[in-house]
């Protein structure tokens, strides 16, 4: 259980993480959204201890990071990749943070095994791929153990495989009761990973929410239909409160009515129907409308906005961390 | 990189019940030991400390040879007084022929020890492993300490015994010699503490070439400017210089105008590190990583 409270952080006048409050409940992955530069990764450098708040709290099962004696054992973090000595093998820089909590060192080998980084253990980390750099920063996550996760942006640079791994090893650690607390600034991938979100905006909580219930909430249902007398059903639509629109095909979207009462309506009218399909807004839809007012700059410019089929689309624009 | 990486793979090995254990435990001396081991595998695990360590040694023994010859073939171009001094004090001139170049090297290996953690970014690996930072930084000084002092004496003791050879026709001088050998246990004493005072420097500027500007200045340069400081306030300042005062415990005699024995010397040095070294501390606790 992570428990955020009131938590703030400000940079001269710039408050990066301005009052925040949240909770993370163990057994589930736990999403932690937001457009770039919304406060995501300050607010994991402030629940892990790195830097200091300007106000609130944040503490793992009731305790502060720093006052962990064992923290590795408690909490695994994913900070930027990269973050290690390129002169080191990954090996060695797994084996010294074992050694600081007399964690075994067959149990580096197991999680270098563990993410596939088995064949290049001994080699230096100055030559890895972002994929292999992420692939080691999961591994050093792991490595004690730990019953809390926290991972800034985990499957950036991982390929489609990769990712595909990640997303069901969340879902495994967070089956077995563990808490996970997942950032990303895609929402296509958190939609398939997440069982409940954290939104955040500039710094501020959005919403807090499952899911599911998240883009329930905040996107609205519309009814495709097609018919070939669409102006004729668009009247009877229309007529019964619906709000509805005509594109050049003469494909009709009815907002306000659902599925069934169209469906209805139309064969009470004794009009055909082509197609009737209810479609409700995808997770990047309902964020994009959640955060359209607190967004630094244009998140569609780099991120694909087509919520689309191929959700493994691998991810190739490295977040920076705020400022 | 092995492709071989599926969702199959995942439930081997995540869960390890020997792993887990208590949320806060822990004998604080245990743990400090744990710390010593993982700095000691910090340091071993990259090549620059290879590196400099063996320029420390190679350089030593290497200017030492070089410089004694050089004083022994131009003995007659000195002064009567220049010949006293070396007289009066051959380790000194052996051992401070050597390292005062050589010195550098601990300088830089001290700096980058920290800094490095900076600049790669480890530094976040190493404090959430370590939140209360301060052992971390107290653990990494004390094994830095112990192998400069190792490697120095590695270097410290052929450079006597080449140099003394190599001086015996003009200033003979024995390991046996009243002071003699606290000046090569000495030699490996100011490197060490040198080292430490490296990393406190490191500590507190972060960044590598600003940290190494740094302390070549309080090491080359700053004591030359002291001594054209006039009268006796410079002669104060300039004789409580941190590796002025420090360098006293690697000579066996002392001028007429010393203000500070060795061992006082080697005193005000581990005071300047001292504090230095807290207030790197003080302010790795305090600052954002």
């Amino acid at each position: 259980m992570i428990e955020v409270r009131n938590l703030s952080k400000h940079y001269g006048n710039k408050a990066a993480v301005d009052d925040l409050s949240f909770t993370v409940s163990p057994g589930t992955v736990t999403g932690f959204l937001g457009p770039n530069g919304a406060g995501k990764s300050t607010t994991m450098r402030l629940i892990l201890g790195l830097d200091r708040p300007s106000g609130g709290t944040a503490t793992i099962d009731g305790v502060e990071y720093a006052e962990l004696m064992e923290p590795l054992r408690v909490v695994g973090a994913l900070l930027e990749a990269g973050a290690v000595h390129p002169g080191r093998s990954a090996h060695n820089h797994l084996l010294y943070l074992a050694q600081t909590q007399a964690i075994a060192s067959r149990r580096v080998d197991e999680v270098l095994d563990l993410v596939g980084l088995h064949d290049v253990a001994h080699d230096r980390v100055g030559g890895f791929s972002l994929g292999m750099r992420q692939r080691l920063g999961i591994a050093s996550a792991l490595l004690g153990d730990p019953r809390v996760l926290i991972l800034d942006e985990p499957v950036n640079g991982l390929d489609p495989d990769g990712i595909f791994w990640f997303r069901n090893l969340m879902k495994y650690l967070a089956g077995e009761g563990r808490t996970v607390l997942v950032s990303s600034h895609l929402m296509t991938e958190m939609a398939l990973t997440a069982d409940s979100l954290v939104v955040i905006g500039r710094g501020r909580l959005i919403a807090q929410s499952s899911t599911e219930e998240f883009i329930s909430r905040n996107s609205e249902q519309t009814v495709t239909v097609k018919a070939p007398e669409f102006n004729a059903l668009r009247e009877v639509l229309t007529a019964a409160g619906a709000m509805v629109e005509v594109d050049d095909t003469g494909t009709l979207t009815v907002h306000v009515l659902d599925a069934v009462r169209i469906g209805d309506l139309a064969g009470r009218a004794g009009l055909v129907l082509h197609e009737l399909s209810p479609r409700r807004a995808s997770l990047e839809d309902a964020f994009m409308e959640r955060t359209h007012d607190v967004r630094d700059y244009d998140v569609r410019d780099t991120v694909a906005s087509d919520p689309g089929p191929d959700p493994c689309l691998p991810v190739l624009v490295p977040e920076r961390s705020t400022p | 990189m092995t492709a071989s990486v599926h969702g199959t793979a995942l439930a081997t090995n995540i869960v390890r019940s020997d792993v887990a254990t208590p949320i806060v435990t822990g004998d604080p001396h245990a743990s400090f030991a744990n710390l010593l081991r993982s700095e000691w595998t910090k340091l071993r695990s990259v090549r620059s400390t290879i590196w400099a360590l063996v320029t420390l040694v190679v350089t030593t023994i290497g200017f030492t040879s070089l410089l004694s010859w050089l004083a022994v073939s131009q003995w007659d171009t000195f002064t009567p007084l220049q010949q006293q001094e070396v007289m009066a004090d051959p380790a000194g001139q052996i051992l401070g022929s050597g390292f005062q170049f050589s010195q550098l090297a601990v300088c830089v290996l001290g700096v980058l020890v920290m800094t490095a953690e900076y600049s790669s970014g480890t530094i976040r690996a190493s404090l959430l492993a370590v939140p209360r930072r301060t052992p971390m930084l107290a653990a990494k000084s004390l094994v830095f300490a112990a192998v400069v002092f190792v490697v120095a004496e590695i270097a410290a003791f052929p450079s006597f015994f080449v140099g003394a050879a190599i001086m015996n026709s003009r200033a003979p001088v024995s390991i046996g010699d009243p002071d003699v050998l606290r000046a090569v246990i000495g030699a490996g004493l100011y490197a060490s503490v040198l080292g430490v005072f490296a990393i406190a420097i490191g500590t507190l500027v972060r960044h590598t070439a600003g940290a190494i500007t740094g302390i070549i200045g309080f090491v080359l340069v700053l004591s030359p400017l002291a001594l054209l400081l006039p009268g006796t306030v410079g002669h104060h300042i300039h004789a409580y210089l941190p590796t002025v005062a420090g360098q006293g415990i690697a000579m066996t005699a002392q001028r007429s105008d010393d203000l500070l024995t060795a061992w006082q010397g080697f005193g005000v040095f581990g005071l300047w590190t001292t504090a230095l070294l807290a207030l790197g501390a003080y302010l790795l606790k305090r600052r954002d990583a």
